[in-house]
């Protein structure tokens, strides 16, 4: 028997010691008759990219040897293996938050928008449509399709791709409802999986968290391709391009539309075009995230612009889309999965091969956060009210870029800080390092994710000042 | 043709610029082939790496509905998906749940929902599933996990055992709910059967199911249908659990119990939850997926929970943490609004109170029907014993009509229901119920 010490610190100021299991050793009748106390060692997990290491130690436990009866009234259990999951470097940071007692504490971990008074925002049109529907009696609450709201199907492409796209003129997109954009890409990956001939999807360095989780559990190797640039804290463009044509043929490409996350670094059009040739001149298959179309300029149409040329080129692609961000419908997830395919009947194949992943996952769609979106998007006034509300919401986070960059300026915080104002979307990726992120959390109990990502829409005028003068004290004497 | 369209407005839009940004590429395309089929270029034929994907076969429950909906014949009658309707055929919203929904409206935020799902939701569910003042929950021993309806609190359930109990087979009833299999397929986990329902007596082979649930290797993993078997409505006796529970314990046996229909097999939530409670009195550390599918009629909400009675407060908390990590790469977090209306129904004594009631009115419509159709059956002079009609519980009945008959209803009556011959009670009514045993009769006369 191994003697050593199990604990567990992680990022997230979790200082709980990991569990282990006990052993038991199953007599034949499968009746525990000794119980020892073992350890396991819990490996770090490498999937957290700076968001919450595990450093680990052991400790050791002891449990008293049951007697005939004990061992008798607990069977063993199937679970006694289990050891507690680290949390998810992401949702984490909220976890961590929320356990925080201080009462001057800031949260800019998670990319949900808040007001600026720091509340969250149900938007005005989805309270009106959320009305609507709960008056009208006439509404049930029967199964969905497999595939979802066939109005929401058609409005979510609509949005997507432009109602008069030449792809979705000639029906050659299938569209299906999903769990939000996690679920959409789920989806659309366990179907390439099961079908595409190149199961290797190619990420951008940095990419969103749990784009490496959900791939490989699709059966999808995960390879990468340069994408920051670090010391310019923008797009690293050669280095993407040297690498996407080094990735094979026929790999599945992974391209974020607007709004990158976590660096808010996005291709120029131009860019966009060149990156668009080199795919389809390698016959590889691009595979888009849309979690924030609306967000990054403000403009519906202008976020789209490269999934648009790329549907436009002839050549197939999926695309995952979200409405927990630009509809605040976070909670509710809603989203949806496009597979453009190049014939119409290749795309109603898809669509029967789609419900086949999830019937065992799901059986269907949850209908209500769909209802909304389709209330929504089919009014000419919602519509209208929606994309003013939607650029208010871009605008805001505009305008906290502004706030922050003035105020470290002003304060003389050394570096280099025009990224702020020239990253797009939710998030700035910051460029703090592990240790200053760790730094400003325990002493001005400022939340991040640990690769120096905050998120704007969690920033407000009154708590600048505060983040300002925690980044200025971890620049100055953390390295 | 569409494609030779489609492909003259993509060269125009290729050559010519997409419009706003004028974004031009040179059309270089031909010669990109490089060992693949595809041709992307503004002429004629578009092809597609999806080619050699074949159609899918229709899903042989939804499938059902599918083919009802696309039928233009009047009087047509659906008894294939199991979703309750009332007596003229309408899918019903219960009172609970319209109130509940006015009660929120416009007050809830629509944050995401830990992994786990709703706290406060999960909490109630578990107090149902298990009975309000049950030690397991006293002492804090269940992890529950918010989940999407059964199908969801399945799948986690599946995703759990191939994860960490990897050698693990699962067994099932024969027959079962067909998405069972599709779901613990998907999870990578072994299926196989243990025998459950009789075709000779339409009833419980409980010899043979005690048989193989021996004959399976010490600690397999089981599903078993807490009540309302789906599709057969065949339910053991109490004794007959008591007997399956102890043979289990011998056996170290792990159960899921799937749990789509408490409330509505005998209208009493209490009841239906017997197989569940027998087993925690033995000490069984069992599963359960749950669903407020049919009984609180939230069918498109998906709202369910997967809850697992565990060793220990810690143990509970490590699995719980687990079943997040499968979530998170699915679909994140669980969806909000059917958590909350459950949530509101469960927690006030008022609401809670009228959801029984209309839970029971559920049950003894179904129960009505039951009756009503063998009664007509009797009567019009059919020689078939259509006894196990009143004698099988919840939803459905297993009629015993091969698929060679279940056709011929579809096609001559306009009847649609599943090839495995169960009909689902909730689609019968008092103005379809006499047409439905004359159409039965017709098919069945040749056969005894």
């Amino acid at each position: 028997m191994v003697l050593s010490f199990l604990n567990c610190t992680s990022s997230q100021t979790r200082h709980r010691p990991l569990t282990h299991s006990s052993l038991s050793s199953i007599h034949s009748t499968g009746r525990p008759l000794i119980s020892s106390a073992a350890c396991i060692l819990q490996p770090e997990d490498k999937e957290q990219k700076g968001g919450g290491d595990i450093a680990v130690r052991t400790v050791f436990f002891f449990l008293p040897l049951p007697t005939m009866a004990s061992a008798q009234a607990m069977p063993i259990s199937v679970w006694e293996k289990l050891t507690e999951a680290p949390e998810d470097a992401i949702l984490g940071v909220t976890v961590a938050y929320n356990k925080d007692p201080n009462p001057v504490k800031l949260n800019l971990g998670v990319g949900a928008y808040r007001t600026d008074e720091g509340k969250p925002l149900v938007l005005e049109v989805v309270r009106q449509a959320e009305a609507r529907l709960v008056a009208d009696r006439s509404r049930y609450k029967e199964y969905l399709p497999i595939v979802g709201l066939a109005a929401f199907n058609k409005l979510s492409k609509e949005l997507a791709f432009g109602a008069d796209h030449p792809a979705v003129v000639a029906n050659r997109i299938t569209t299906v409802q999903g769990l939000s954009g996690t679920g959409s890409l789920r989806v659309g990956a366990e179907f390439m999986g099961q079908h595409y001939h190149t199961p290797i999807i190619y990420v951008p360095v940095p990419t969103w968290g749990n784009h490496n989780k959900i791939f490989p559990k699709a059966g999808l190797k995960v390879q990468s391709y340069r994408y920051y640039d670090p010391a310019t804290r923008g797009l690293n463009f050669t280095g993407m391009m040297e690498d996407l044509k080094a990735a094979p043929d026929g790999a599945i490409i992974l391209l974020h539309v607007c709004a990158h996350n976590p660096t808010g670094v996005d291709p120029l059009p131009e860019q966009w075009d060149a990156i668009r040739q080199l795919i389809r001149a390698k016959g590889q298959f691009p595979f888009f995230d849309s979690a924030y179309q609306g967000f990054a300029s403000g403009d519906l149409d202008a976020d789209a612009y490269a999934l648009r040329s790329f549907a436009a080129d002839g050549g197939e692609l999926a695309l995952a889309q979200s409405y927990a961000k630009n509809m605040g419908l976070y909670g509710e997830r809603v989203g949806a999965l496009s597979m453009v395919c190049a014939t119409a009947a290749a795309a109603k194949l898809v669509e029967g091969q789609l419900k086949l992943v999830i019937r065992p996952m799901y059986s269907s769609p949850p209908l209500h956060g769909a209802a909304i979106v389709a209330t929504v998007l089919s009014e000419e006034k919602l519509l209208h009210d929606w994309k003013a509300e939607l650029k208010g919401m871009a605008d805001r986070i505009i305008e906290m870029r502004h706030k922050l960059y003035d105020a470290l300026l002003q304060r003389g915080t050394p570096g280099d800080w025009t990224h702020i104002l020239k990253q797009i979307g939710m998030f700035t990726f910051t460029g703090l390092t592990k240790p200053q992120v760790d730094f400003m959390r325990e002493k001005y109990h400022v939340y991040m994710t640990g690769d120096g990502r905050i998120s704007m829409a969690g920033l407000s005028t009154a708590t600048v000042p505060h983040l300002v003068n925690a980044i200025d004290d971890a620049v100055r004497n953390i390295a | 043709m569409m494609m030779q369209e489609a492909g003259r407005h993509v060269a125009r839009a290729i050559l010519h610029g997409s419009g706003r940004t004028g974004a031009r590429v040179a059309p270089s395309w031909s010669g990109l082939m490089s060992g693949s089929a595809r041709c992307i270029s503004g002429s004629s034929v578009l092809s597609t790496w999806w080619g050699h994907v074949g159609p899918a076969p229709k899903d042989p429950i939804l499938g059902v509905t599918e083919s009802y909906l696309a039928d233009p014949s009047d009087g047509k009658v659906n008894v294939g998906v199991g979703a309750y309707r009332d007596d003229n055929g309408q899918p019903v919203v219960l009172e609970c749940v319209r109130m509940a929904e006015q009660r929120i409206a416009g007050i809830e935020y629509m944050e995401y929902l830990p992994m786990a799902g709703m706290k406060r939701f999960n909490g109630l569910a578990i107090k149902l599933a298990y009975g309000d003042d049950s030690p397991v929950i006293k002492e804090r021993r269940v992890a529950a996990v918010q989940a999407l309806s059964g199908t969801g609190a399945c799948r986690l359930m599946a995703d759990l055992q191939h994860r960490f109990r990897p050698e693990s087979q699962v067994f099932f009833p024969v027959p079962t709910w067909s998405n069972h299999l599709n779901i613990w397929r998907d999870a990578n986990v072994m299926v196989k059967s243990f025998r459950y329902y009789n075709p000779k007596t339409k009833g419980l082979d409980f010899e043979g199911m005690m048989e193989d649930v021996k004959n399976a290797p010490n600690g397999s993993f089981f599903v078993l249908h807490a009540c309302a078997h789906n599709p057969t409505g065949v339910d053991p006796s109490t004794e007959e659990w008591k007997e399956v529970s102890s043979l289990f314990k011998e056996k170290n046996h792990f159960v899921v119990f799937d749990m789509a229909y408490q409330g509505f097999a005998s209208g009493d939530t209490s009841k239906d939850r017997q197989a569940i409670r027998i087993f925690l009195e033995d000490g069984h550390q069992v599963a359960c997926a749950q669903s407020f599918a049919k009984n609180m009629g939230l069918y498109g909400q998906r709202i369910g929970c997967l809850s697992i009675v565990c060793h220990s407060e810690m143990e509970a908390a490590n699995v719980q943490s687990q079943v997040q990590q499968i979530a998170r790469p699915m679909y994140s977090n669980p969806p909000l609004h059917g958590a909350h209306l459950v949530a509101t129904i469960l927690s006030d004594p008022g609401l809670k109170e009228l959801w029984l009631k209309e839970v029971k009115m559920m049950a003894d419509r179904i129960k009505l029907m039951r009756s009503l159709l063998r009664e007509h059956l009797e009567g019009i002079g059919s020689q078939i014993n259509w006894e196990h009609i009143t004698k099988q519980i919840g939803m459905f009945c297993f009629s015993g009509l091969t698929p060679a008959q279940v056709d011929e209803l579809t096609k001559n009556y306009h009847i649609y229901m599943t090839r495995n011959g169960r009909i689902s009670m909730a689609g019968v009514t008092t103005k379809n119920v006499e047409y439905l045993a004359h159409a039965i009769h017709t098919v069945t006369k040749a056969q005894k």
